[in-house]
């Protein structure tokens, strides 16, 4: 299910061309080649797609996501949240 | 009306929004003059379609068209069977994404492959082959690219690193195709019932809403581009219907947290670097001219494709005889008409293209099939 959970850019390395972003607790890297360069900052909202970030949203857009994505995730338990969280910008299938 | 996009953020997945939407849809669809038929091109979109039961909340004269958007699904099986014959290959890891792995070809899916001893490998994202490059020096890392407009400058970025960093064992086997050529493809049958489409999430992010003005312009079919959720189909389903009663054509964007007409231009600077657009040919539809999207010569040597040109089968191989996904993704009949749903064909044992992947409209069938909204 493509969820598209807003993540939180917590981290920037420019060696790597690569930020750490936050989905909802859940930390991890995404590249950021699809980005121009210097237009993601620490503290941006991003969507990502298998390993990327593909653009940039409000943070109002994305607070309030976030809100909603909470209460569904809250009634999951500890492994089925990570599952759905590091699998959320994906289409099953890399897709559309 | 009452129901306004910030009310949509409050709860994509509330059970009464989505009421409330399913009656302001009944009220206006009651003012048609003819059915429609709106197809939803993604197969993220048929996934939120079933599983919510929204076909079941809307009046009988909206109906539903599921579309070719899923990339397995579409994938003819004489490219599964590329894959498989490169899996065999010498010292070589194939790595790809998704479904893919499931999906038979002619001598059985990757995963059977795998069982037989081929190093076959899934993954999330294609910078993954990076690391399995690294550690495995000796071993030739061939990626099986698939995906649409959304997953294409992903690739590309993964070739773009590679030949920064000078890696040598990292080749692509690339499968990408494109939205607007399938649309196209399919409106311009006459048979074709489609009177409005539902457009992508993702695709448009990247592609921006642009790449779908042509439709209402150009075809006469308006176009409202999607989010993911069940809140965001019903939304974007009641603005299509709204378009009709009110004599309007046009291509308007539901998803407007994510989406822009111009999309993301570095994403589309990448993937033009790389790629240029070749012909493909769909499972279920068919060849469709420059609908695919293939490395540019330049970059031969990565292409695993030229690689091992020797060893891969050329010959096309046929849709089974009974599968009638064609008909299906033109609207012409839907899932349960076919004679094998649901007994020779299903998820385990897919026939066509639309039971292979669960994005798929036969497997969205056979698995949501009668479910009402809970
Ligand atoms: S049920 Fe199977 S064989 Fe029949 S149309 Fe669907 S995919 Fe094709």
């Amino acid at each position: 299910m493509c969820l598209s959970i807003p993540s939180k850019v917590v981290k920037i390395d420019p060696e790597t061309n690569t930020a750490t972003v936050d989905t909802m607790g859940v930390q991890r890297s995404a590249g950021l080649d699809l980005m121009e360069e210097g237009s993601v900052q620490i503290g941006d909202y991003v969507l990502l797609h298998i390993g990327f970030i593909m653009n940039k949203i409000d943070e109002e857009d994305a607070l309030e996501s976030l809100r909603v994505y909470k209460e569904i995730l809250d009634v999951m338990d500890e492994q089925e949240r990570r599952a759905a969280i590091e699998e959320s910008e994906n289409c099953p299938n890399g897709g559309v | 009306m009452g129901l306004e996009l910030k009310n949509l953020y409050d709860d994509f997945r509330d059970a009464d929004t989505i009421k409330a939407y399913a009656k302001i849809i009944a009220v206006d669809a009651s003012k048609l003059s003819h059915p429609i038929n709106i197809m939803e091109v993604c197969g993220g979109h048929t996934h939120t379609i079933m599983k919510y039961g929204i076909l079941q909340l809307l009046p009988k004269n909206i109906k539903f068209v599921h579309g070719p958007g899923c990339p397995v699904c579409i994938m003819p099986k004489e490219r599964i069977d590329h894959a498989y014959v490169l899996s065999q290959q010498p010292n070589v890891i194939l790595v790809t994404l998704g479904d893919m792995i499931k999906v038979p070809g002619s001598n059985g899916s990757l995963q059977d492959a795998r069982a037989k001893g081929a190093d076959v490998r899934f993954v999330y994202s294609p910078l993954d082959c990076l690391k399995i490059a690294q550690e495995n020096p000796d071993k030739t890392v061939i990626f099986f690219a698939i995906g649409f407009e959304t997953t294409t400058p992903m690739t590309a970025a993964l070739l773009d690193t590679v030949i920064r960093q000078e890696v040598k064992n990292i080749l692509l086997h690339v499968n990408h195709v494109t939205v607007p050529e399938p649309m196209r493809a399919l409106i311009s049958d006459e048979a074709c019932i489609i009177d409005a489409f539902l457009g992508p999430s993702h695709v448009s992010v990247i592609s921006g809403s642009k790449i779908y003005e042509e439709f209402p312009r150009d075809w006469g079919k308006p176009v409202v581009v999607s989010g993911f959720e069940p809140v965001d189909v019903m939304h974007s389903i009641s603005m299509i219907v709204k378009q009709f009663i009110e004599n309007r054509c046009e291509l308007e964007v539901e998803y407007k947290r994510a989406v822009t007409r111009e999309g993301n231009l570095k994403a589309q600077a990448m993937m033009d670097k790389y790629f240029h657009k070749v012909d493909f040919r769909w499972r279920g539809l068919g060849d469709i001219p420059q609908s695919g999207m293939g490395l540019r010569s330049e970059y031969d040597r990565y292409n695993a494709e030229k690689i091992y040109d020797a060893v891969l089968p050329k010959e096309e191989i046929n849709d089974h005889k009974l599968c009638i996904c064609g008909d299906i993704l033109k609207g012409k009949a839907s899932p349960p008409q076919c004679s094998i749903f649901g007994t020779a064909c299903k998820p385990t044992t897919p026939v066509g293209s639309c039971m292979v992947s669960s994005e798929g409209a036969c497997s969205a069938y056979y698995k949501y099939g009668n479910l009402p909204l809970s």
